[in-house]
């Protein structure tokens, strides 16, 4: 059965890193595994995506409306967007962080109010966390894309923890690693206290 | 060992097995990442051309030379190569020649949506079509192979699902065939009785090449229920096997031109209902109606746009997944020019003057966007001087005293050298902006020939933009600071009003190239900010508004202080003198 998980945020973010690391593990782990992005123009502050499919044998590169097991966030109004992609019985992760798009920052539209809470009520079962803060404490923002695969690595109960910090270490320039580790563990930890932001 | 690869890395994967030495390309997405992965081996020597059909004409003279050579360039690249492609497919190859093209469909990052195999069947030049990683590295070797077999530069044709989707690869060693002497041969000359008698041998190759169709493993039958047949090829193959797993039988054409006929047959004769499943044009179907078969395709599922999953599962009628949702409309997040981006104040000054601005490919089509609003057209590369040259012979002084082309570094060497020259040499007053940021911007920071490197990053010539201007015929050619909008205002006010055409060149780096200087985030100053959100009209993305005052996000503010210029009450530190 091929699962699908989604990575979502916004251009700049270091989600390309993310779905490295996690293609890396995966395929690993004997699955066959599909990665999927889009470069160029979306990279400019739009939003973007990446797709991760894993199981015997992937088709398709993409991942459609009501596909995703698992949506992995980087940004809270990006959660709300690919909502409709998320199954209904899928879990959503996402970071809390709020970033205005250029519509909202001109005026010309409004960053909805209370998303996480409309999500779940929805019926998306939903970790929401402020991994900016976890990335914060590992000492860089720039890691919150490591914090969030660090929570994301929990629901994957059969790959141990050395698994993904061998992938860090394949992935990550040695100068950034043990800040990377770290934030992993601590995106880890976030995940293991529960799921109530 | 099995790897996960790009696409793209795939094809530079398979050029490096196949032995290749020369690659020549100019960047383009989805095609770009062939030649930036190609780089990286160090036994092949790539490079950037200024043009798809330099970068063509380049490759085709290694191969003439008696290297295997290849090129890459996104679908509208193709169109500007086709003046060398239509024929080098008549004069053919000495080593082999491979040109990987990369469709956009959905136009992800495009200016339209074309169809690449339209000139496979008119250049009359074999095309094979990967749909992964895997067949990307092993394609492109088997295109070296019928290359030198047919004596034929082959297609190889990517589009943005398989170009960009990273799938599991099993690498094999590089073999390099030996370099092949070069032999004058008068025939190669391409004219009359040469060119008459290479034709009829273009003929002959494409009937030896639909024979070679009928039977090699490019194309593959999977036979599965036979109520339903599906002819397919590239991602749209996934699509098929995603939904119909073995409930269809499916025809996979890994070479999409020329195609098979007696394969085709025997498959629509072994199924009840025959669809053609293929993005853009029906081209596949089209051939099978010319075969007479009874088969559906552009009357089920779209010409426009990127295919899916469900989209084919609701073309067909099917199920498709039940989805979540929530009442709240999601606010648009489009791409916006970086903080501290050098077009930005540019832009600012046009929309301010109400100029009709014909713009043209790159970031800074992003100009055209809220809230700087400042383009008013775009085509396709090098558009902005020539278009603008033909609007103002149309529009005479009411158009050449409000209106400006804008162009970037690495497009205006690509094709705006000859449409400045169209503006010298008919004498139109135009004038024409070179936006220079040192850099190929949108694809990804590639160099040029402006940039002084090459594509590996080591120095190279450089184009002195101010002299080859001045040489064309440009008499007024003046420099400006694109971070002093006064500067910017008064060179653009007086361009206009000059009785000559003009060149003004807007130099600034990229501020996402390593090493540029960037200076320290500015602060608001809360109690001298009237919230007037004057400072909002540049649409830098680190400008916010929160609780009736602008903010500053530190972590995206680069210190260019544009935003200053805007403010008349002092909250926001304005002009100070920087080094570009």
């Amino acid at each position: 059965m091929t699962k699908n998980i989604m990575i979502v945020g916004v251009g700049g973010q270091g989600t390309l890193l993310a779905s490295k690391l996690l293609g890396e593990v995966l395929l690993r782990q004997n699955h066959d595994v599909k990665v999927s992005e889009v470069h160029g123009m979306s990279q400019r502050g739009g939003s973007v995506v990446t797709y991760v499919r894993f199981g015997e044998k992937v088709y398709s590169p993409v991942i459609d409306q009501g596909e995703a097991d698992v949506i992995l966030s980087f940004e809270k109004l990006e959660a709300a967007r690919w909502l409709s992609w998320l199954k209904p019985d899928g879990l959503l992760i996402t970071n809390t962080q709020e970033m205005e798009p250029m519509p909202v920052i001109t005026g010309a539209a409004v960053y909805p109010g209370n998303l996480v809470e409309k999500m779940r009520a929805a019926g998306a079962r939903i970790i929401a966390k402020d991994f900016l803060a976890i990335a914060m404490e590992a000492g860089t923002s720039r890691a919150v894309n490591v914090a969030l695969i660090g929570c994301l690595s929990l629901h994957f109960p059969d790959i141990p923890e050395s698994e993904w910090m061998a992938a860090i270490d394949r992935v990550v320039p040695e100068k950034f690693r043990e800040l990377n580790k770290k934030a992993f563990s601590l995106g880890r930890k976030a995940a293991e206290e529960g799921t109530n932001a | 060992m099995k790897e996960l690869m790009l696409g793209n890395k795939a094809v530079a994967r398979g050029m490096y097995e196949a032995g290749v030495m020369v690659v020549s390309s100019y960047p383009g997405t989805p095609s770009t990442e062939i030649t930036e992965e190609a780089a990286k081996y160090s036994e092949i020597y790539c490079e950037w051309a200024p043009n798809e059909k330099v970068a063509l004409e380049a490759a085709h003279g290694a191969s003439l030379g008696g290297v295997r050579a290849a090129c890459a360039m996104k679908h509208v690249g193709l169109n500007v190569a086709a003046d060398p492609l239509f024929t080098i497919s008549y004069q053919g190859v000495n080593k082999g020649l491979v040109i990987c093209v990369a469709d956009d469909p959905g136009m992800h990052s495009s200016q339209n949506e074309q169809d690449s195999r339209h000139y496979a069947q008119a250049a009359k030049v074999p095309m094979l079509e990967p749909a992964d990683s895997e067949e990307a590295r092993v394609f492109t070797k088997r295109a070296f192979e019928l290359s030198e077999a047919y004596n034929t530069p082959v297609f190889i044709k990517m589009c943005t699902r398989v170009a960009h989707s990273q799938s599991v690869v099993e690498p094999e060693e590089r073999v390099v065939p030996e370099q092949k002497p070069y032999v004058k041969d008068p025939t190669k000359v391409m004219m009359t009785a040469n060119s008459r008698n290479a034709h009829v041998r273009v003929e002959n190759r494409t009937h030896d090449l639909v024979a070679y169709a009928e039977t090699c493993d490019l194309n593959r039958v999977e036979m599965g229920d036979t109520r339903i047949g599906v002819i397919t090829s590239s991602t749209s193959y996934q699509y098929a096997r995603e939904v119909f797993g073995d409930s269809a039988s499916i025809l996979k054409l890994g070479m999409v031109w020329p195609l098979p006929e007696k394969l085709i047959r025997d498959f629509a004769g072994k199924v009840e209902t025959l669809y053609v499943l293929e993005e853009l044009d029906p081209f596949i179907e089209d051939h099978c109606k010319k075969l007479g078969l009874d088969v559906h395709g552009k009357d089920t599922f779209p010409v426009c746009g990127e295919f899916s999953q469900n989209l084919v599962r609701k073309c067909l009628g099917m199920d498709t997944p039940k989805t979540l949702s929530i009442a709240d409309a999601i606010p648009g997040r489009p791409p916006v020019m970086c903080a501290g981006c050098p077009h930005r104040g540019i832009f600012y000054v046009l929309h301010k003057k109400k100029l009709m601005v014909y713009g043209d490919i790159g970031c800074y089509t992003l100009g055209a966007i809220a809230p700087l609003n400042a383009m008013d057209l775009n085509v396709c590369m090098g558009a902005s001087c020539s278009g603008l040259h033909g609007f103002n012979k149309a529009m005479g002084a009411s158009g050449e005293k409000n209106s400006v082309g804008v162009i970037g570094d690495s497009t205006f060497m690509h094709s705006g050298i000859t449409g400045i020259t169209d503006i010298a040499y008919n004498m139109s007053n135009s004038t024409v902006i070179i936006l220079d940021n040192s850099i190929t911007g949108m694809t990804g920071h590639q160099q040029n020939p402006t940039t002084g490197k090459n594509l590996r990053g080591d120095p190279a010539g450089k184009v002195d933009l101010e002299a080859l201007c001045r040489a064309i015929g440009f008499n007024r050619v003046r420099v400006v600071d694109p971070y002093d909008l006064q500067a910017v205002e008064e060179a653009v006010t007086e361009e206009l009003a000059a009785e000559e055409p003009s060149i003004i060149i807007s130099r600034r780096p990229c501020v996402m190239i390593k090493g540029t200087k960037h200076q320290p985030p500015i602060q608001v100053d809360a109690s001298r900010c009237v919230g007037c959100r004057m400072c909002m009209q540049i649409g830098c993305p680190a400008i916010s508004f929160k609780e009736k005052k602008a903010r500053i996000d530190p972590t995206l503010c680069i210190g260019c202080r544009v935003c200053g210029q805007m403010c008349r009450f002092g909250a926001l530190p304005g002009k100070e003198v920087t080094e570009a």
